[in-house]
């Protein structure tokens, strides 16, 4: 790719790294804050069925983010390994509810 | 070994070509020889099962025997046969329909074939080594646990093996079609048979592992005293029932969506029109395989998951009889008004259509769940899978081989006889089968060794096998237009069905690079459009250059050697702690070579642009 310095494609690409950038920063600073909430949460002994949810829901986040922001899944050309890796999730996710409710409960 | 010319090499020279070869044809050769003779045997298997029931009370084999025959009967037709015989449509036609000129891993491709061939070898080695395994292919705990002898073991190591070739075979084509295909071929413009092979191989993908999970636990259960399938240690015996059919029905939707896809091609070619809906098409197999996950249970309605989960998987499976069922009515489009050659492939599909429709309305009766519990584990099941199964995915193997025979050997089969292999073995397979739903609606139960007289089993049984000889009849003169054709045939040259995909441009058989020049394509049916436009050839869409090829290698075939070897070994480590130093050899072969193939670069070789021009690899 021949980008020259001053052209349209040149400064769009330098605006858009900087966005990545600001992203990247920013998700990051989440997801130490959503560990020290979730370190928080378990040294403070609030209740289990309250502490167990919350720190899976971060998790959940803090994973979205991984993907979308860190390995650039958010960018274009990352249809197929989305449909691949939810169709995977959605897999392991119904044989794990199948063992959950009519095998070990 | 850029200039293949046509000469005669010595039969050493042509045993270790195939032993090392990565070229997709030539795997789809070995696949076609090795899934062959294991369909051959577990048709002498189901032949001594039928001869023990030809009537009541016979003393033909014992029951011990009879126990291993059945499980191997069914064990071999799913992952020895059927599996590889599918692996050789994908591997001969897959690469060709896309207009690329091979898999995209072709060292890989070939890792796969002898994993599943060292795999089937393993399991079949039971048999002499005191007994097969004797506890059903589904092998459910704890039977299968308690099992007493080697020959489950050899179940176990054998299947991990051959499992694992498998899978690899499918992320093979996976990463195939999605990153080789040539310029112009878009999704909605790849043909039926890729698109099947797509959705089986996504189905490979997310299916297998689950088998392989099972396996391990059994494994450790049986060899190396872990208790996950024994209750009195905490353990639970219905999680290998959910782990294998987690992975067992998606199988069996691995083995018929190919073959859907194979038949949507065979009547667009011989009814001279493009297949009718087309995107329906699509959208039906791309549903069957995302409701194929979601109905394992149905397997299972007796097991007492209790009324809920029995509901929501019989409805479940209900669901998929709706876009099988705009399948057989897209197929009867095409054909209606078109212009119809009754070729063998032909045939076969057209034989298929209602075989296969007979087969889905037995499942959709064993779908609903109250009434399964009268059907459970009687012949009505082994009539029902035994119509999807055969009705549908061996007339689509003989009819994919028959299609494709010209790609895989250069020559057409001989039409006469194929009719003549094609009349037997269908009215034997109705004779079989159909007789066996009636013999389970009066209480015969599956997977038992005698009969008792009188009770009005006799009659069903006799024409049951009687069936049984006639399909062995059609498979006998198949055989012999092999034969015949080998030796008495004329070379067809390209194109000689008429055909509409990008398999057909190429000479039969295909030189060993596929495509001189990668084709444009402008169409779904892209040889039919350039056809219909007057140009009979497809555009290139490079010029003419040097064409880069993998080498041969003898690396997969150590790698599995070393699997094989390392299996026997973890199998009697049972009796006597010293075969643990089999086992680890074995695994170090296989790390040996992993690690040779890693450290080696191994850039492969160009064919050269002057090569070409001079017609190198044109037989």
């Amino acid at each position: 790719m021949e980008k020259y310095a001053g052209s349209t494609s040149y400064e769009f690409q330098k605006e858009k790294n900087k966005q990545d950038m600001k992203f990247q920063l920013v998700t990051f600073a989440c997801m130490i804050v959503f560990t020290l909430i979730s370190f928080g949460l378990v040294i403070a002994e609030f209740n289990p069925m309250f502490t167990i949810p919350i720190i899976l829901l971060l998790a959940c986040v803090q994973v979205g983010f991984q993907l979308y922001y860190f390995m650039h899944m958010s960018h274009k050309g990352h249809s197929l390994p989305s449909v691949f890796l939810y169709s995977g999730i959605f897999v392991a996710f119904i044989t794990i509810l199948a063992m959950v409710t009519i095998v070990w409960w | 070994m850029s200039t293949a010319t046509v000469q005669k090499r010595g039969f050493g020279a042509t045993l270790w070509d195939y032993l090392t070869t990565v070229d997709h044809k030539k795997i789809a050769i070995l696949y076609l020889v090795a899934g062959g003779f294991f369909f051959l045997l577990g048709g002498l298997e189901a032949l001594i099962i039928r001869i023990q029931l030809i009537k009541p009370d016979n003393e033909f084999i014992s029951a011990g025997l009879y126990n291993q025959m059945f499980t191997m009967h069914g064990t071999t037709m799913i992952f020895l046969a059927a599996m590889p015989l599918i692996f050789t449509l994908m591997n001969i036609a897959l690469p060709l329909q896309i207009g690329a000129r091979d898999v995209a891993f072709p060292f890989l491709n070939s890792l796969g074939f002898w994993l599943f061939a060292f795999g089937g070898v393993l399991l079949n080695l039971s048999w002499f080594f005191g007994g097969a395994p004797d506890a059903g292919w589904t092998a459910y705990a704890p039977l299968s646990v308690q099992s007493p002898g080697h020959g489950m073991d050899f179940y176990v190591m054998g299947l991990q093996i051959s499992g694992a070739g498998t899978l690899i075979g499918g992320i093979n084509f996976l990463v195939t079609i999605v990153n080789m295909r040539a310029p112009g071929m878009t999704y909605m413009r790849m043909p039926m048979f890729t698109w099947a092979s797509f959705v089986t191989s996504i189905l490979i993908l997310f299916a297998f592992p689950a088998l392989t999970v099972g396996l391990i636990l059994m494994m450790f259960d049986r060899m190396f005293g872990a208790n996950f399938f024994d209750p009195t240690m905490g353990g639970n015996v219905i999680i290998w029932e959910h782990l294998f059919w987690i992975f067992g029905h998606p199988e069996v939707y691995i083995l018929i969506l190919p073959v859907f896809g194979l038949f949507s091609d065979v009547i667009s070619t011989f009814s001279k029109k493009r297949l009718f809906g087309y995107s329906a098409m699509v959208f039906a197999t791309v549903l069957i395989g995302f409701l194929g996950f979601m109905v394992w249970a149905h397997h299972m309605f007796t097991t007492g998951l209790g009324a809920v989960a029995n509901s929501i998987f019989a409805v479940a499976t209900m669901a998929i009889a709706v876009p099988t069922g705009i399948k057989i009515f897209n197929w009867l489009f095409t054909m209606w008004g078109g212009n119809i050659r009754m070729t063998v492939p032909m045939l076969w599909a057209v034989g298929f259509i209602p075989s296969f429709t007979i087969g889905g309305f037995g499942g959709v009766m064993l779908a609903v769940a109250a009434a399964d519990y009268q059907y459970h584990d009687t012949y009505f099941v082994v009539g029902h899978f035994h119509y999807v199964i055969v009705g549908g995915v061996v007339f689509g193997i003989f009819a994919g081989i028959t299609y494709w025979w010209p790609l895989l050997f250069g020559k057409v089969l001989n039409e006469k006889l194929g009719k003549i292999a094609f009349w037997p073995f269908f009215i034997g397979f109705h004779m079989t089968f159909f007789i066996q739903h009636i013999l389970g609606l009066m209480g015969m139960p599956r997977r038992y060794w005698k009969f008792q007289p009188n009770e009005s089993l006799d009659i069903g049984n006799l024409v049951s096998t009687i069936g049984a000889f006639l399909m062995a009849i059609g498979t006998i003169v198949f055989i012999i237009n092999i034969i015949y054709t080998a030796l008495k045939e004329e070379k067809c040259g390209t194109d000689p069905w008429d055909g509409r995909t990008l398999e057909w441009t190429v000479p039969s058989p295909p030189p060993f690079y596929n495509f001189k020049q990668i084709p444009l394509v402008r169409g779904l049916d892209a040889l039919w459009v350039e056809k219909v436009q007057g140009n009979g050839e497809m555009t290139p869409a490079e010029p003419l250059g040097d064409i880069h090829m993998p080498n041969n290698t003898f690396i997969p075939f150590m790698i599995s050697l070393g699997l094989f070897i390392a299996g026997i070994g973890f199998i009697y480590q049972v009796d006597n702690k010293q075969w643990l130093i089999v086992g680890i050899a074995g695994l170090l072969i296989t790390f040996i070579s992993m690690f040779v193939r890693s450290m080696k670069d191994d850039l492969g070789y160009h064919v050269h642009k002057e090569d070409l021009e001079k017609g190198a690899g044109s037989k």
